[in-house]
């Protein structure tokens, strides 16, 4: 970029020397301010992850870590007397795969409607605003694993706070356990989900909602259209950048759930994610090689469906915040 | 994990050794990890106190999960990353295969203490000729009852399932028009984690359906009588065991019984203590029983379990937590565990002891049930036991909540189990 800048000076030829000489200065010095943060980056992010991606090319195991032999893509896909082996042939990862999957589009999508509707809320003026923005946070701020055993608590089906609700109610006849009916065990997950990250699509698109030039609604209220049409012709597409960018941050989240799921119903198949799939294969069953290949292949499918996700929603990371 | 990394720590720490060194005399801290069902944190500190005041080093002593799935891991963990947080574990029956690596051998200092120990759980402690964990406890399945309601109700304690079903039916249907509408029949462990195995193969096992895999390594778990007595379980959810029984591990289970609210109930000894304490609800009124048969042709079933202390090899003071393991595991402390807190044995000549069977008369009248107990196939499965395991409890998990019928899932059980297995190589 600085030398983009400086070559349109067409006189000064002679003098390119001098230009040429202070650009590599200047990109010496952006090396240089940059350096730390690179450090930091690839021992804390890179050295993991390629350990990780080298793991899943050996048979390492959890209980001895110093032994292990490299055995190619075996822990991927293998052929072995007939029958294929591996992780691609493996149903319960694809299941995890596909719960993942249902997890993040329903949650997020949820959070994403609940998050509009609080946020358009919290932007109109009314007296005990500011504490109302703060309360709702709250969610947010208890650490999953607290809200999480909190629900579970709340949802046990003989001393579970919402059964007794309901039944007092009149709505249920009998307790429900919401935690270990198969129907009901990723419902009872994606609402706690929604129930914690509902604040933080509220704030982000709250600070979307503040930053909107007031200009446009005040042309809308002369001109007298109907508000729903305001809303549809004028806000959403004004803070569309702003939701696209906290959907991408939602769905990262979402796409390694792990605490909340394994808190609330262990290691249960239905409702077991990619990263408790890796997990279970990693510690309890003491593979780190299968389990490492399990988190590559959990690191791909992220990084193929962001990269799809931002082609397809046209998602312009840089100015994203505006 | 890495050797040249730790050698190099430990050179710096010789020296510094070396620097500060001072004569001995010194008193070590010895972190003891224990399990809390029951009274057995509480016991578990009394005893390693005593050791503490008797060798004039210090405990502490460390909580862990109460399942057995969890602590697992959470040992796992601590084990691979070499922590010296723990000297001493209590690890389950199961687990020697997966973590000897991580022990040391306590033969030198157990003085031949463990010829005293039942030999069974002594050779499955002995790994690689090393003894790498003490016998602290054993333990069965077994049934616990209400002797009053069946009384009140002129029933007797049932012999086989099918009566068990019966009776729970009867007596749950007849308290409930009573106005007890909280009463269930059978409560027991039905959560997808290890419990489930050793419910289920008490099940499996009584109506002749073997161990799920036999001891040359066939896997033997699809056939007819174990999905009769998978079906029959799944029966129960929803009629005489409460919808949630899905997700009850022991301690969910033993607070409906000893509420009130059981009239039977599937567990391991140490409900007995804690059923008969001064602020339990049915002190008095409950009974133990082995564990019904399969059907006339049957047998009684109780799944083995039970706990042993090791010594992680990790440990900065291994002389100090092996004497303190071998203090636990004595004679003496088995005894004081069995009476206060029914903690059964591993040395026979206990079961003999007239103030461990005052204090629990089962111990003598369910003496066989506890020496002949069911195995898991810890052995055979050596470290791909956890995957057989949670493969099992997983299909058995299916059939209770009713997604499909016992021979569809033990059919596909037995696919998968093939998988793990490479075609029964192990």
């Amino acid at each position: 970029m600085t030398q983009q800048t400086l070559s349109p000076t067409a006189p000064a030829k002679a003098k390119a020397g001098g230009a040429l000489s202070l650009s590599r200065s200047r990109v010496r010095a952006a090396w240089l301010f940059l350096a730390p943060m690179l450090l930091v980056l690839a021992l804390v992010a890179g050295w993991p992850l390629a350990r990780t991606i080298f793991f899943g090319f050996t048979d390492a195991d959890l209980s001895d870590l110093a032994n292990y032999e490299f055995i190619g893509f075996a822990n991927y896909l293998e052929y072995d007397e007939g029958e294929w082996y591996g992780l691609l042939t493996d149903p319960e990862w694809w299941n995890a795969v596909r719960n993942t999957l249902v997890f993040s589009a329903v949650s997020v999508t949820l959070e994403t409607v609940l998050g509009l509707i609080i946020a358009l809320a919290l932007n109109a003026s009314f007296p005990g605003r500011g504490i109302l923005r703060a309360a709702i946070l709250i969610p947010w701020a208890v650490p999953t694993v607290v809200s999480a055993k909190m629900w579970g608590w709340m949802l046990h089906d003989q001393f579970g706070v919402l059964n007794d609700m309901l039944m007092g109610l009149g709505i249920l006849s009998q307790p429900v356990a919401w935690t270990a009916d198969p129907q009901l065990a990723m419902s009872a997950v994606i609402m706690v989900d929604v129930w914690k990250t509902t604040p933080f699509m509220a704030l982000l698109i709250l600070a979307g909602l503040q930053m909107l030039p007031s200009d446009c609604y005040e042309a809308a209220r002369v001109d007298g259209v109907h508000p729903v049409k305001v809303f549809f012709k004028v806000t959403l597409p004004l803070i569309r950048p702003a939701i696209m960018v906290a959907v991408i941050f939602r769905l990262l989240d979402a796409l390694r759930i792990f605490d909340l799921i394994y808190v609330l119903t262990s290691n249960s198949a239905d409702t077991m994610s990619m990263s408790v799939y890796a997990r279970q294969q990693l510690v309890d069953f003491q593979s780190v090689g299968y389990g490492s290949a399990a988190s590559t292949l959990l690191f791909m499918v992220i990084a193929v469906l962001t990269v799809v996700y931002i082609v397809a929603g046209r998602v312009n990371l840089g100015e994203g915040g505006r | 994990m890495q050797p040249g990394l730790r050698a190099a720590f430990a050179g710096a720490a010789l020296a510094l050794g070396a620097a500060v060194y001072q004569p001995p005399a010194k008193a070590a801290e010895i972190s003891i990890a224990c399990g809390a069902l029951g009274v057995e944190f509480q016991l578990c500190k009394e005893g390693a106190e005593a050791w503490a005041a008797e060798s004039g080093h210090t405990v502490r002593l460390v909580n862990t999960p109460n399942s057995t799935t969890e602590r697992l891991a959470l040992y796992q963990q601590l084990l691979a990353a070499g922590a010296e947080d723990i000297d001493v574990f209590q690890i389950d029956v199961i687990w020697p295969g997966m973590l000897a690596n991580h022990f040391i051998d306590l033969r030198p200092y157990s003085n031949g203490a463990e010829a005293e120990h039942f030999s069974a759980i002594v050779e499955n402690n002995t790994v690689d000729d090393k003894l790498i964990a003490m016998p602290w406890f054993t333990d069965a399945g077994i049934l616990y009852y209400r002797k009053d309601l069946l009384e009140a109700h002129g029933k007797t304690v049932p012999e086989t399932w099918q009566e068990l079903t019966e009776t729970a039916a009867a007596v749950q249907a007849a308290e409930r028009a009573k106005g007890n509408d909280k009463l269930w029949g059978f409560v027991w462990q039905g959560k997808a984690y290890e419990g489930l195995t050793c419910d289920a193969l008490e099940w499996i096992d009584s109506f002749g359906g073997g161990a799920i895999v036999d001891a040359k390594g066939k896997i033997t778990i699809n056939n007819d009588k174990a999905a009769a007595a998978l079906d029959m379980a799944a029966g129960w959810v929803g009629t005489i065991s409460p919808p949630g029984v899905l997700n009850y591990a022991e301690e969910e289970a033993r607070g409906v019984f000893q509420s009130g609210n059981a009239v039977f109930m599937r567990n391991w000894p140490y409900a007995w203590a804690p059923a008969n304490s001064a602020d339990s609800p049915v002190r008095d009124k409950v009974g133990v029983a082995a564990l019904p048969k399969g059907g006339p042709d049957g047998k009684n079933s109780g799944t083995l379990g039970g706990w042993q202390l090791a010594v992680s090899k990790y440990s900065a003071n291994p002389e100090a937590a092996a004497s303190l393991a071998m203090y636990l595991t004595s004679a003496a402390e088995q005894k004081r565990r069995a009476i206060t807190g029914s903690y059964n044995p591993t040395i026979a000549s206990l079961y003999q002891d007239e103030e461990v069977l005052y204090a629990n008369p089962f111990f003598g009248s369910l003496y066989d049930t506890f020496t002949s107990a069911v195995a898991r196939p810890s052995k055979i499965a050596g470290a791909k036991y956890n995957r057989v395991s949670n493969e099992f409890w997983n299909a058995t998990h299916a059939v209770l909540s009713g997604k499909m019928d016992g021979a569809t899932s033990l059919a596909q059980l037995e696919k998968k189990l093939k998988r793990i297995s490479r075609n029964e190589r192990w």
